[in-house]
Parts: structure tokens; C-alpha cells; sequence
């Protein structure tokens, strides 16, 4: 029994060793990274893809990058699509999303790209509970 | 490469993916996920279904 518990301890001790932000960093910048770092290879694997899918149908439906912040709905605009971490700094440099919306599926593509970004903090966040042991 | 979908496609795709991300930052078990993340799906896709047939009577 406190055999047991001593394996315990050391193992919640062994999982808060090393920096504890690396997934929520790890997981901004690249969707999904944080999942793999800690070992949850299914659950990375299909966060990735959903965030990477829908940030490139964005792109794909002439959706527009917030290049700037001019106004409350720019800077709004400008923190999702942030939250796409490399993706949305590779777009930029690529030259991506840079047509200015003048359909409404365009419209919907840069709302795409926005929520892609969202949902990535919302990921990399999860990661990071993960790896401080709120979630299992 | 341009994609220019239908509406009620651009909801399904977004109803998708968002689903698939609740799904599995809300709930614990593999189990719960998926039953969070159809229950998210529905209620998406339904939400959309319901309001469409609200304004089309609106707009009569």
C-alpha cells in the first residue's frame, strides 16, 4: 500500500519535471504539437487535422488574414486569427489571404480562418491542462 | 485552389471540425467525446436548420 503510494507520488512528481508550458506553446504554434508531446497521438492527430483543414478551407474560400487593427472588430479579428500560431505567420509570409472579401463564401473563409484560430487556443489550452494533470 | 461551397456545405464543414475540437477539450473519456461531439454537431446543424425556416417565415 505505501509502496503504491510512493509510485504515485513519484509518478506526479516525474510529470511536473521539465517546463510545463512547452504544450500550450507547443500547441499554439503548431495544432496538435502540445498532444503529441505528452503521448496522445489520436487526439493530436485529429485536432491538427480539424484546425489545419478548416484554416485552409478558409484560405481556399478567398478568406481574408487581418493583416492590421484599425477597429474593435480588426483587433477581434486579428487575436483569432493569431491564435492559428505558424500557420498564420507561413500565410502571411506566403502572401495568403490578402484578396479582400467581396463574396459572402469569401466572408465565410475569413470567419473559417478567425475560428480556426480560436479553436487552436481552445486545443492548446487542453494541452496544457493535460500536462499540469487538471484533465486526464 | 479555390473552393466555393454552398452554404448549408460551409455550415456542415464548420459544424464538423468545430464538433470534432469540443469534442475532445471538454470531455474526459474517449466515449464521452464522441457522444459530446455528435451532441455539438446536432445541436450546430440543427440551430442553423431552425433559424433558416424562422427568417424564411419572417421574410413572407
Amino acid at each position: 500500500m505505501a509502496t503504491e503510494e510512493n509510485k504515485n507520488a513519484a509518478a506526479g512528481r516525474g510529470s511536473q519535471q521539465g517546463f510545463i508550458y512547452l504544450p500550450l506553446i507547443a500547441g499554439w504554434l503548431v495544432p496538435g504539437a502540445g498532444h503529441f508531446l505528452l503521448g496522445k497521438w489520436g487526439r493530436g492527430a485529429l485536432l491538427g487535422a480539424s484546425i489545419l483543414a478548416m484554416f485552409a478551407l478558409g484560405l481556399a474560400m478567398q478568406g481574408t488574414l487581418y493583416a492590421g487593427a484599425h477597429d474593435v472588430l480588426d483587433i477581434l479579428g486579428l487575436a483569432g486569427d493569431l491564435g492559428n500560431g505558424l500557420l498564420y505567420i507561413l500565410s502571411r509570409m506566403l502572401g495568403l489571404g490578402t484578396v479582400q472579401a467581396q463574396t459572402t463564401t469569401a466572408d465565410y473563409g475569413t470567419r473559417f480562418i478567425v475560428v480556426a484560430g480560436l479553436l487552436n487556443v481552445i486545443a492548446a489550452v487542453d494541452a496544457h491542462n493535460l500536462r499540469t494533470g487538471r484533465k486526464s | 485552389m479555390i473552393f466555393l461551397p454552398s452554404h448549408f456545405t460551409a455550415v456542415l464543414l464548420f459544424a464538423l471540425f468545430a464538433s470534432i475540437v469540443f469534442g475532445i477539450t471538454q470531455r474526459e473519456t474517449p466515449r464521452r467525446m464522441i457522444r459530446y461531439g455528435i451532441y455539438c454537431f446536432v445541436l450546430f446543424v440543427g440551430s442553423v436548420i431552425a433559424l433558416s425556416w424562422l427568417m424564411y417565415f419572417i421574410a413572407r
